[in-house]
């Protein structure tokens, strides 16, 4: 027997085909959410089992973005390879940027100026910045509200322009290199670094004004999309994931890098693990990282060197070497294999949005379409970290 | 000035003695007058609508910072004419699987609900097609068509997310049809009438008399309800984007989809010429010493605030979730529509 599947319209309606027809019932349906969807920030594909509104069950489906970008890293030198890690993670490419500089600078020994090393926390802090504008506006979206999106990218505006008057570009940096950074910033910057900063925390009120206590965003945040610690730890959530579920994992205070050790800042950290706790987090690294690139700007040291001198050709010992940074959307570490020659020999990157992908089937289980939508959004996955 | 009440009835009497003069029956004059009547609505809405449209995207601009469409004409005016003709150009498609006659009438149920509430609806001092007297009733007769042209579409389409569109947006709207009706029922009980034309003149032009005022509560819940009726941000849930892709229109191109389009717009007009009608005094003038202004022009003002109104929900607010949605529909705007029910009733009888 073969039994009818969803087909709406299964033979002609009338009453009398309604009243007899034994199709008419009750079923479970799948729908293909993805790889072209308004939702799925950018090409992640979902399957979904529904009934009804309510989700019985998913299967996320990755790959649509893999560019075997640790197969390229063994056939690049240690200095060709650093423009790939700006694909990485576009919204965010200084931090993938640092996070192989310290691997190979852990693995050969590298020594770096002072002045660069505050550079770099500018710079990440910044990106970190401009990273959590972009989950902002696209969670806001997520929810509906389509104002706060247009917000955040306004402010986005200015720390792009901040990256483009030090290194010319807007989103694929290239600008923390092994051993240093590219160039030293302009003049202009830190005036109109400090400006942004002064401003920027105002607007941060103003996106809390229109979000964090808004009756209809808390309906659709609080008690949505529960994470608990052990199921985080599990599947090895990090970053604000991790930090929503009542954990201060933070790998610039548990595994201080760079000079992070000497700044005064605080690790926010939600109570629940709901998608509510996952955005008062976020929005507070906001107000930590500003107050981080203000301490960097005043500590600044002096200098000419942002780069220390290097052989043209890097040639590390051989030897295995895993280092990791607190990336925004959490962990991001390269494990690297050398052999002694002047290629990797082998790469593994790991990264946070991976492990944060695989939070979103436990939590939305259960739930409605319209939940779904506010954990991913509150996850900040970036499909193109999740493939590589 | 510019009152048409005098002109209108001058015209139909000097073209009823030119009928007489010839013996035409006055049945054509008045069946040629009532056809004109309406292709002039229909002309005036749709330009309405379009203006509409490109009202809302400068105001959704101006509130988002940004500048909005101005290429086009001044500040963008003729954006949506272009828009409307880029649309005209496009392909009809037809999905394969697709119920293909409930599929083409969708769209047209939907712009033809949306039109024919303006029937009944008072635009100035005798600016009406029909001054029905169970007015108000067929308002919301006709407005609940909408649901069916947007199960029709959700079902015709043969997908799933469509399918999920017309079911919520079927639930919703037929939840919010009964506080709607209840809430409409406060003004109608003060009037003592169901003919927009009577509650209007019951309203008077004091703008403390006007029912917002005894009506707070209902005015609110009808406007909410009303949002909810024009799949209008924060109730947009039949169409989220986000989650449904487009919902109910998602595989409707072309022409079908502006039909679409402009339906809703007029809708969203639709509920602000009644809000405007029933608690707002129609196209009463504030003060009797503003009423040199012509009567349209009140109307108009009002009816296009409240769709400014509308117009800064939508690009501030989430959206709710459907339980939440029906939750807010039965569980606090019911109630609160039958408080207002007896509150009003009791006024009525005790002080009316």
């Amino acid at each position: 027997m073969d039994r009818p599947r969803f087909r709406p319209h299964a033979g002609k309606i009338t009453v009398d085909n309604m009243i007899e027809n034994k199709d008419l019932r009750e079923e479970e349906f799948l729908i293909n959410m993805g790889p072209q969807h308004p939702s799925t920030h950018g090409v992640l594909r979902l399957i979904l089992k529904m009934e009804g509104e309510f989700i019985r069950d998913l299967t996320p489906y990755v790959g649509y973005l893999h560019r075997s970008i640790e197969k390229i890293a063994e056939n690049r030198t240690y200095n060709q390879f650093m423009p790939f890690t700006d694909r990485i993670d576009y919204c965010a490419s200084m931090p993938s940027n640092l996070a192989w500089a310290t691997a190979v600078e852990k693995l050969a020994a590298i020594e770096v100026p002072e002045r660069a090393e505050y550079l770099r926390v500018i710079m990440v802090e910044l990106n970190r910045i401009a990273s959590h504008l972009i989950w902002l506006g696209t969670m806001s979206l997520d929810l509906g509200a389509v104002t706060p999106f247009l917000y955040a990218f306004r402010e986005r505006e200015w720390i792009l322009d901040l990256f483009e008057m030090t290194c010319g570009q807007r989103l694929t940096y290239h600008y923390i290199r092994i051993g240093g950074v590219a160039r030293d910033i302009p003049v202009e910057f830190e005036k109109s670094c400090r400006a942004f900063i002064k401003d920027f925390r105002r607007r941060v009120d103003d996106y809390e004004a229109i979000l964090t206590e808004n009756p209809i965003f808390l309906g659709r945040t609080k008690d949505i999309g529960i994470l608990p610690l052990d199921l985080a730890k599990d599947l090895g959530a990090s970053g604000p994931t991790i930090r929503g579920s009542n954990y201060g994992w933070d790998i610039r205070k548990v595994e201080p890098y760079s000079v992070y050790d000497r700044f005064d800042f605080q690790i926010p950290i939600g109570a629940n693990g709901d998608v509510w706790d996952r955005y008062m987090v976020r929005i507070e690294e906001f107000r930590q990282s500003c107050k981080i690139i203000e301490q960097a700007l005043d500590g600044l040291p002096e200098g000419d060197t942002v780069r220390s001198k290097l052989p043209t050709v890097l040639r590390p010992p051989a030897g295995e070497v895993f280092s990791r940074i607190e990336a925004p959307r959490g962990e991001m570490g390269y494990y690297i294999v050398s052999n002694g020659d002047k290629k990797p020999f082998r790469v593994k990157i790991r990264t946070a949005s991976y492990g944060n992908l695989q939070c979103l089937r436990p939590t939305s289980i259960g739930l409605k379409i319209a939940d779904l939508v506010a954990i991913f959004g509150s996850l900040d996955v970036i499909l193109p970290e999740v493939d590589r | 000035m510019l009152e048409f009440d005098k002109v209108m009835l001058e015209l139909y009497g000097f073209l009823a003695a030119w009928c007489a003069a010839r013996s035409i029956p006055l049945i054509w004059l008045d069946l040629t007058v009532m056809i004109i009547a309406g292709l002039i609505m229909i002309g005036v809405l749709s330009l309405a609508a379009l203006f509409l449209v490109w009202w809302e995207r400068k105001v959704s601009a101006h509130l988002q910072d940004r500048l909005g469409p101005m290429r086009t004409g001044t500040h963008g005016v003729l954006q949506t004419l272009a828009d409307g003709i880029k649309l005209l150009q496009k392909e009809d498609i037809v999905p394969s699987a697709a119920d293909k006659r409930v599929y083409f009438w969708a769209p047209v149920v939907a712009f033809v609900a949306a039109y024919l509430a303006y029937i009944v609806i008072p635009f100035g001092k005798g600016l009406i097609a029909r001054d029905l007297n169970i007015g108000i009733l067929y308002i919301i007769a006709i407005t609940s068509f909408t649901v069916i042209s947007l199960l029709m579409a959700g079902w015709a389409s043969n997908n799933k997310y469509a399918l999920l569109g017309g079911m919520r947006s079927a639930a919703q709207i037929v939840s919010y049809e009964v506080p709607l009706t209840i809430s409409v029922l406060g003004a109608v009980m003060l009037a003592g009438s169901l003919s927009m034309v009577d509650i209007v003149e019951a309203q008077g032009p004091y703008f403390w008399k006007w029912y917002w005022l005894p009506q707070i509560l209902g005015f609110g819940i009808y406007f909410i309800s009303a949002t909810a009726e024009a799949n209008r941000t924060p109730f947009d849930l039949p169409e989220a984007e986000q989650e449904l892709v487009a919902g109910f229109n998602v595989e409707y191109s072309g022409m079908k989809f502006a039909m679409f389009f402009l339906a809703e717009f007029v809708n969203m007009f639709t509920i602000s010429a009644i809000a405007t009608t029933l608690f707002l005094g129609g196209w009463q003038p504030p003060l009797p010493g503003l009423a040199f202004i012509p009567s349209w022009i009140w109307f108009m003002g009002k009816t296009l605030f409240l769709v400014f109104v509308l117009m800064w929900f939508r690009w501030t607010y989430p959206r709710l979730r459907v339980d939440q949605l029906m939750n807010f529909a039965w569980k606090f705007l019911l109630p609160l529509a039958f408080l207002n029910l007896i509150l009003t009733g009791l006024g009525v009888y005790f002080f009316g």
